[in-house]
């Protein structure tokens, strides 16, 4: 996936409205929301609880459509491919960082790395040296048998970066990834997103609550009842 | 997909279930099966039973003594040095206690004449001596002496106002004579007041092929008003009312309890699923299709239920196979005695059944987890 064109703009979200019905209620998250965000940036989306933070994030992963407007990612309208083309996009163009991991329990720190590459036509021994490779570019080789209850928070989400970039996406999702840690660690997720951005130019979306996090960006924006904009609310 | 096919937990309560269910139901329908092996093992193709016109069994025939001289004389039955494999037969019923409870039960007394024992080649002293003709001896079939207390040899049982010395036993190849009581037919005439009557003849023909004749010659014999039928066929017809009504009974059961699992299997699915609801919502917010979280979750269930199928197939087994007990005759309203059956079969249908089970319980949680929107999944944390 590259920019789709000369400005080198890798997302772009156009008018896009996003209600949820709850029962008979209907809620309004996003309404003409516009947003465009360069290659190779690492933009950080602050606002509220419940300002629509995740929502806008799901929405440019695939995992969620939006009601009214365009989601073009690379070139490729996401909004407009069918559930089964999206989860193949998915798996080829995007990198999910959670904010509680989500890793496998059952799964070793090496095998939860190695999942998305099932949904490739990769050897087994090319899947297995991915994944050693994305475990030692977060620094935890020395841990890839060990189960994730055996990991501190911190390592579980290093692991959870690994899973993300052994694919070698573009883009990076990451929906509050330190809002689980304590300080120390954090820095060393934040630390290790920042590395990514800039040694190896991936593109990176990072939702977080944290000014401390969000001054590791290189540009911050702030959702507030369902626009975007360069200035904190309040 | 192998993680999500990989938790304990929650399941082993649908395990048990599951393995209870099929217990109950394999056990029950090897009574069935049980019965109508012993019914059918009674029977042999050479032979066949003669019954006045109309007469369902036994209980309900009565045939003169002359009848049943005429019968001995019809084509196509076999002869040895002591004439033709004919026995004519009284069939009474009397009461005895069963071992098991105490309680009265009704036993079959039958009276028989010499060629009785040509006739059933399956007869087999196997302890103590025949009785003596024209003495109140009895001999009883292992069946009966198992099933009913006071049918040791040397004790007696009580017929009318006398006391009848049980002085053998004899098998049948678990054939339903084994449930019987046999005394000489000239002693029980008078003590039952049949003067010159029996009940049945039972033959023994040269061939199976021989029937056609035999069964001709006595239905377009204007002096006799007789029905005659293959053992295999009188046999069929007095178990299958047993048959039927054990197996519906079973089946029922079955169903009743195998419903109780469904929900059982349906919860625990439910819970192993919702308990995995941020798993497989990662898993498909990373790239994987529904099909294989479908699959994945049915054939855990699946998995779970063949493993309960088995072992409550297995405990059946263990606890029932072989295990003997006595079941009314509804034909003759006597006891005959059986064994549990448990075959293969029944095993066979008693694991479909809990897969059956085990599919109905995961089908519904794994459309339900795979039909959810991602996005809305991975919230429900
Ligand atoms: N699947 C959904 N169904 C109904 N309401 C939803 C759904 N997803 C989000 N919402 C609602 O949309 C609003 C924004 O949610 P979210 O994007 O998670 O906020 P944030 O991440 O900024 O805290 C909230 O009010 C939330 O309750
Ligand atoms: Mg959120």
């Amino acid at each position: 996936m590259t920019a789709d064109d000369a400005d080198g703009i890798l997302v772009r979200v156009g008018q896009v409205d996003k209600e949820f019905k709850r029962g008979s209620e209907v809620v309004h998250v996003l309404g003409g929301l516009d947003l465009e965000i360069p290659n190779g940036e690492f933009l950080a989306l602050m606002g509220p609880s419940g300002s629509g933070k995740s929502t806008l994030l799901n929405l440019i992963g695939g995992l969620d459509r939006p009601s009214e407007g365009s989601v073009e990612v690379g070139g490729q309208r996401v909004d407009q491919l069918s559930a089964r083309k999206l989860a193949t996009w998915r798996a080829r163009h995007v990198g999910l960082v959670f904010q509680f991991y989500n890793l496998m329990p059952v799964l070793n720190a090496q095998k939860n790395v190695e999942l998305p590459l099932l949904l490739t036509r990769l050897s087994r021994s090319e899947r297995k040296k991915r994944a050693s490779l994305a475990l030692d570019i977060v620094g935890l080789s020395h841990r890839a048998g060990h189960y994730p209850r055996q990991l501190s928070g911190g390592e579980q989400q290093r692991t959870g970066i690994a899973r993300a970039i052994v694919t070698d996406p573009t883009l990076l999702l990451c929906d509050e990834p330190t809002g689980d840690l304590d300080r120390k660690s954090g820095d060393e997720v934040l630390d290790l997103l920042q590395a990514l951005n800039k040694e190896q130019g991936k593109t990176i979306i990072m939702v977080t609550h944290d000014n401390h996090a969000a001054n590791r960006a290189s540009r911050i924006l702030y959702l507030n009842k369902g626009q975007l904009s360069i200035d904190p609310v309040d | 997909m192998r993680s999500v096919s990989q938790r304990k937990g929650s399941s082993a309560a649908a395990l048990f279930g599951i393995a209870g269910v099929v217990a109950v139901m394999v056990g029950v329908l090897s009574i069935a099966q049980g019965v109508r092996k012993t019914m059918d093992g009674s029977a042999v193709d050479e032979n066949a039973i003669v019954l006045r016109s109309g007469a369902d069994s036994e209980m309900m025939s009565g045939l003169a003594g002359d009848d049943t001289r005429i019968i001995a004389e019809a084509p196509g039955i076999a002869r040895n040095g002591d004439g033709a494999l004919a026995s004519p037969e009284l069939f009474v019923i009397i009461n005895l206690p069963m071992r098991s409870t105490g309680t009265d039960a009704n036993v079959p007394l039958r009276g028989v004449q010499g060629q009785a024992t040509a006739v059933r080649d399956s007869f087999q002293l196997v302890a103590g001596r025949m009785f003596e003709w024209g003495l109140n001896e009895v001999i009883v079939g292992t069946g009966a002496q198992e099933e009913f207390a006071g049918l040791e040899i040397g004790s007696s049982i009580e017929v009318g106002q006398d006391n009848w010395p049980v002085v053998g036993a004899f098998s049948a190849r678990g054939g339903i004579a084994e449930s019987e009581i046999w005394v000489d037919a000239a002693v029980l005439q008078p003590a039952f007041r049949r003067g010159n009557s029996f009940q049945s003849v039972a033959v023994k023909l040269e061939s199976p092929q021989a029937y056609d004749e035999f069964k001709n010659s006595l239905t377009s014999d204007p002096r006799l008003n007789v029905k005659p039928q293959r053992e295999a066929e009188y046999y069929a017809s007095q178990s299958r009312t047993v048959y039927n009504m054990i197996t519906g009974l079973g089946t029922l059961i079955a169903v009743i309890m195998g419903l109780g699992a469904v929900f059982g299997a349906l919860n625990t699915m439910y819970t192993a699923v919702s308990s995995r609801t941020r798993e497989i919502a990662t898993l498909r917010a990373l790239g994987f299709h529904s099909t294989p979280v479908i699959i994945s979750v049915l054939s855990e269930s699946l998995v779970l239920a063949f493993a309960g199928g088995l072992i409550g197939a297995g405990l059946a087994w263990l606890a029932f196979d072989g295990f003997r007990a006595a079941t009314l005759n509804w034909s003759s309203f006597s006891a005959i005695t059986f064994a549990f059956d448990v075959n293969a079969d029944l095993l066979a249908q008693g694991i479909i059944f809990a897969l059956l089970i085990g599919l109905a319980g995961g089908l519904f949680p794994a459309i339900r987890a795979a039909r959810q929107p991602v996005a809305q999944a991975l919230r429900e944390l």
